[in-house]
This record gives C-alpha cells, structure tokens and sequence, in this order.
C-alpha cells in the first residue's frame, strides 16, 4: 500500500499533528480532563470519527498496525471507511487481530480481549460533555469541572432509582477518573465500563465536532457512578454466542424471523472468530 | 444466516460508490456538465457553497457541486476538507469594503445618498412568473451598458456615525480570534461570533434572523446599507515589508441599522448589525447582520432571552457541516448501544411487572 499522492503522511500537517499532540499530552497529565483543540475538517463528516481519526493521525507511524472497529465488529462499513482511509493517506499495515494491533480505534466497544502494555486504544466520542443532558451550556459545564460539582449527576442517577428502581443509564454510563473528573466513555455498553478501570494501553478520547480530547492513562483508577445500596452493575443479553458459544462476551441480539425468533452473538467479531478457530483446531 | 447480511463490508461499499457515479453521471445520452457551465450559469449556488465552504475559489466550488451532485452542503463539505489541507502561508490585512467595485448597493434608510442606490442583478423586482422561453436555449438581449459610478459611496452607517447617531464600535488591534485553529470558547467575542457566522449555514441563520423580527429578540431593523461587488485582497509579506495586492474576492456587505433605547449613561442611538460572506449571498448577509445584532443583546444591556439572542445556541448549531455529520451519523449501526438500551427496558419491566404482581 502507498500513501495517497498530494496529502502529507496521516493526512494531516505536520503542524496539525504537533497541536494535537500538546493536546494529548496535557490529556494524559489530567486524566479525564477535557482538553480544547484546533479540530480540522477532515474528509470524513462530523460524527463519524473525525474526532477519534484525527487522534489516531497524530500518533500513527509507519510502523503501526491499525484495528478499526465499530459496533465491536471490523467489517461494519465505518470501520472499513476509515481503516481504508488510513491505508490510503498513512500506508500504514491494518489487522482484525486485537493482540496484533499497536493502534485500535473504536466506536461504541472495548474489545473483549484484555489489552496490554504499549497498546492505545482511541475512541470516537460524540459528546464528551458527561454533563451536558443536564447543563447544555459548556461554560458552565466547565465551571461544574472546576469546582468538581457533580450534585447534580448524582441527583440524576437518584431520581432514576426513586422512579424505576434502577439507574436507567446503559451506556455511555458516566465514570469518575482518578477520582477527580466526570468523564464521558463514550457510548459504549456499561457493560464494557469495567473494562477502562486500570487498563494496562493507553485510552486517548476524540471529539472532533466538539474539539475536545480527553485521555485515562495506563492503570488509572476509572469509576463508574453508582450508590452503597445500588452498585454499579454491568449487564448484557442473558445468552450464548451461537457462533462461539461464549458465556461472558457482550452479545448483539439478531432478528430471524418475524415470529419472534432471536439468536445472540458475540459483537467483538475477532474475539468470536478467535475462539471458534481454537475450539476447530481443539477438534 | 442473516447475521453475514446484518454487518457491512467491503465490496457493499465498493458497490455502492459505483452505483453513486452512476447516478452523479445520470442519463449518459444527456450531454454532461462542465465545471465552467456550474461556475457560469449555477452563480448563486457556486457563492452559497464558497460561503458555507469558507474557501474563495469558484472553480474548486463548481467542482464539489458537480460532485455533491447538487447538493451543495455536500458541496460546502467537500470544499472545507479540502481547504483544511492547504498551508497557510500568510494573514491578509483587513479588506477595506469602503473601496468596493460596486456592482449592487442599496439602502432602505435613505431615498437618495452619495454613490447612489445602484440595484445591479437582482430578483428583487422580477415577477416569479416561471419562464417557460428559459427551458429552449438561447442569448439574452444584451443589458443596456452602464458607466460605474467614479463617485465614492461611502457606507451609510459612517453617515449616520458622522452625527453621533450611530453607537460606534469597540475598536481592537487584538489578533482576531481564529475558529478554524482554536475551538469555539465562550464567552465569544464579536471577531469570533462574525467569523462563525460568515461560515453559517444561511438556512439556519435565515430561520433565526426572521425570528428576531417575530418578536423573539426584539429587533426593530433597517437595511442601512447592502452592497455587493469586488474587493481587493492584500498581505505584507514579511520579506518586502509592504503590501501587495494578491487578488479580487466577491464579497456581499449588509450593514443593519437598529433602534437602542439607551440607558442611563448613553442616549438613545442606533447600533450595527453587521454581515458579510463570499459571493453574491444577500439573503445570507442580511440573516448575518440580524444574527449579529441580536448576540450583542448582553453587551448593550438588553434581555437575553429569545433562541437569537444566546451565543452557545446560535454558533453551535450554525455550522451546517457539523450539523449534518452529526444528525446523518444516526444512520451508521447503533445497535451495541441498542442492545443495552433493551437489556435495560427489559430489566426494569421485568421488575416492574413482578412489583406489580405482588
């Protein structure tokens, strides 16, 4: 693969990377702070990556191997766009596999598969503002970060046990990072909210139609919201993969027929296709 | 199994963007458009999508029209990603609207002024009366031809300024805020608020202007001024030390005159709503300046109140190609999130029901 003539490596500027890269950095000094940046138009549209792309194109090199996924899957159409666009402006070498990714960008998923040292994980955020159902305003949203006011998400998930006896937030279910700052997972299934708590790769956050990006380091503390009497409790579909049979993996429930006919499998496509070649090669 | 037909893949998307190219192309026995046809005869559309695009360059803008097929936020999209691609190598210095090539220029305050009411190409005064001699091809007779005035035409709102009427502006030497390099920030000063708009889509502006004349901003306006024609562009490149002209830009200059009660310190005076975009986009422009005039509600003391009037509203939501990436996102799969959205709905039903039950 070559990069595409007429466009710098990664697509961007050099000095456009440089810009997000001093975002980066301050990101990953203040963990689940959200940084401003200079978001440049990319050939993407708005809510589609340009936030989590943007990320990727400042910290990709040529010897990188880049896993795109989305919906956990790599062959859901977002995922091929931007895995082939960084083919065609980075020439960099792509992978379904997780344990061989240097680089994944996601959206909506954490991959099933623990991820280690040396890896960074960079997710396409639409909202990062943990807040902002409850505040639309960003300048005071940013004022409720300053003074680590968070009453009122609390008051929030409290109305929604008073109301229905559960917190009825499933994803993008808000966590607390080091402590210290409410920060947006991006919409993916509390069920993977776990998953962010002491992660050993490196978690980089893009918005890229709102212009933050925020970052949780390797091994920081990530927190999911919840009450002494309620505890956060991840959940996912009570079934087993009817392709690989797992017990534990998150599940996307497919329609059969129009007589209510159901079947579960895995949503992470390289986790599934990892564990039936293993039970064939068991075979 | 329906589950290989549910996930997307590579050569759907290969299919598709044929299939696209096809329908841009349309009926290959129709002879197909040149990019100089678009840049000629489609004017307006080439203005709106410079405009929206933030990028004066006609025959890069008759491009993207021709490849949005039409669809020209499409077209303004395609425009900004390219423009985000290109060094930037220099700031011009201010244009000076003043020194206009004035190819329309009209004002609603004066019946007479100095440089004249000039009203150039415009619908204005043409009856909307389809014209079915337009669907055969042919030249039309040639306009009667017209000397520019050499007389200057100064801006209306100088005049008014000249007998202290008009509240004048804080003038800043400060570098103006920069939008395409440093995200939005609030509070946002008026450099930046004009700049975001210059770039809004003219829909949405349009929609929120005439609001402010519906009671939801309290606007009493009137078009001091609005001129169209060419300005010259210059820049100082920091090896000569003086300024060059680098070329022409079409630009459309709405200045809106609004009534201000005045307060206990200042008396009653008038005060600016100001518009400018690329191209010929009068509609825009005068959208613009009503925009404009109602997000100085806070600075001149006045209620802030109505959608117009609050700065995070108006310039978060008037960027149409951010706008449209993120409402046309809801078309790509959600069903991870979906999925715990019904895991959800079905948990909290199943204890409500067993509540109910006992």
């Amino acid at each position: 693969m070559t990069t595409a003539t007429g466009y710098n490596f990664g697509y961007l500027d050099e000095n456009t990377k440089r810009m997000i890269r001093r975002a980066l950095l301050k990101a990953v000094a203040i963990p689940g702070h959200q940084v401003p940046f200079g978001s440049r138009e990319m050939p993407l549209p708005y809510g589609w990556g340009t936030g989590g792309i943007q990320v990727t194109a400042s910290v990709i090199g040529p010897s990188d191997t880049l896993k795109v996924i989305d919906q956990g899957a790599d062959d859901t159409t977002n995922a091929v766009s931007i895995r082939r666009f960084f083919a065609k402006v980075a020439g960099v070498a792509t992978t379904e596999r997780t344990t061989d990714a240097t680089i994944i960008q996601t959206r909506h998923r954490v991959p099933e598969t623990p991820l280690r040292e040396g890896q960074i994980l960079v997710y396409q955020v639409p909202m990062p503002e943990p807040l902002f159902k409850l505040e639309p305003r960003v300048a005071e949203t940013r004022r409720m970060h300053a003074l680590a006011d968070y009453g009122p998400m609390h008051v929030k998930l409290y109305e929604d046990i008073a109301r229905t006896g559960h917190i009825a937030i499933s994803y993008n279910y808000p966590v607390m990072v080091g402590g210290r700052y409410l920060m947006s997972p991006s919409p993916i299934p509390s069920f993977d909210n776990p998953k962010l708590d002491r992660m050993a790769a490196l978690q980089l956050f893009g918005a890229g139609r709102e212009k933050r990006i925020y970052a949780v380091p390797p091994y920081t503390a990530v927190k999911s919201l919840d009450f002494e009497d309620h505890p956060f409790r991840p959940i996912r579909a009570d079934a087993t993969c009817a392709l690989c049979g797992s017990r534990e993996s998150y599940l996307d429930e497919v329609v059969t027929d129009d007589a209510g006919g159901r079947m579960f499998v895995c949503s992470d496509t390289d986790y599934c296709n990892t564990r039936q070649a293993a039970r064939e090669a068991a075979e | 199994m329906a589950y290989v037909a549910v996930k997307g893949g590579e050569r759907a998307i290969d299919a598709a963007h044929a299939w696209l190219a096809e329908a841009r192309r349309g009926d290959a026995s129709v002879p197909e458009l040149s990019l100089a046809q678009v840049e000629q005869q489609l004017g307006l559309a080439v203005d709106r999508v410079m405009a929206e695009g933030a990028c004066h360059d006609r025959g890069l803008a008759a491009l993207a029209i021709k490849q949005a097929r039409g669809d020209l936020i499409e077209a303004a999209f395609l425009l900004r990603a390219y423009r985000t691609t290109l060094p930037r190598f220099a700031a011009s210095l201010p244009v000076d609207t003043n020194a206009m090539l004035l190819r329309r220029r009209i004002s609603a305050t004066y019946k007479d002024l100095p440089g004249g009411q000039v009203l150039g190409p415009t619908f204005d005064y043409t009856h909307r009366l389809l014209d079915f001699a337009l669907a055969a091809e042919s030249l039309p007779a040639a306009a009667p031809e017209v000397t520019r005035a050499a007389e200057p035409a100064p801006r209306v709102t100088g005049i008014l300024a000249q007998e202290g009427l008009m509240k004048p502006e804080t003038i800043s030497e400060a570098e103006p805020a920069d939008l395409t390099r440093e995200p939005l920030a609030f509070p946002a000063d008026r450099s930046l608020r004009l700049q975001a708009l210059a770039r809004g889509d003219e829909g949405f502006l349009l929609g929120l202007g005439y609001s402010t004349q519906r009671g939801y901003g309290n606007a009493h306006p009137f078009v001091g001024e609005l001129r169209v024609g060419e300005i010259a562009v210059e820049i100082v490149p920091p090896e000569l030390g003086f300024a060059i002209n680098i070329g022409e830009i079409t630009v459309t200059e709405c200045q809106m005159v609004n009534q201000f009660a005045g307060s206990k310190t200042e008396p009653p005076q008038f005060t600016r709503g100001y518009g400018l975009c690329f191209g010929h986009g009068e509609r825009k422009a005068m959208a613009m300046a009503l925009v404009d005039r109602a997000l100085r509600a806070k600075e001149l003391g006045e209620e802030v109140e109505a959608p117009a009037q609050q700065e995070e509203f108006v310039l978060f939501h008037c960027d149409n190609v951010e706008a449209t990436g993120f409402v046309e996102h809801l078309k790509l799969p959600h069903y991870v999130d979906f999925q715990n959205e019904l895991e959800k709905v079905r948990e909290i039903r199943a204890s409500a029901f067993k509540d109910a039950a006992e």
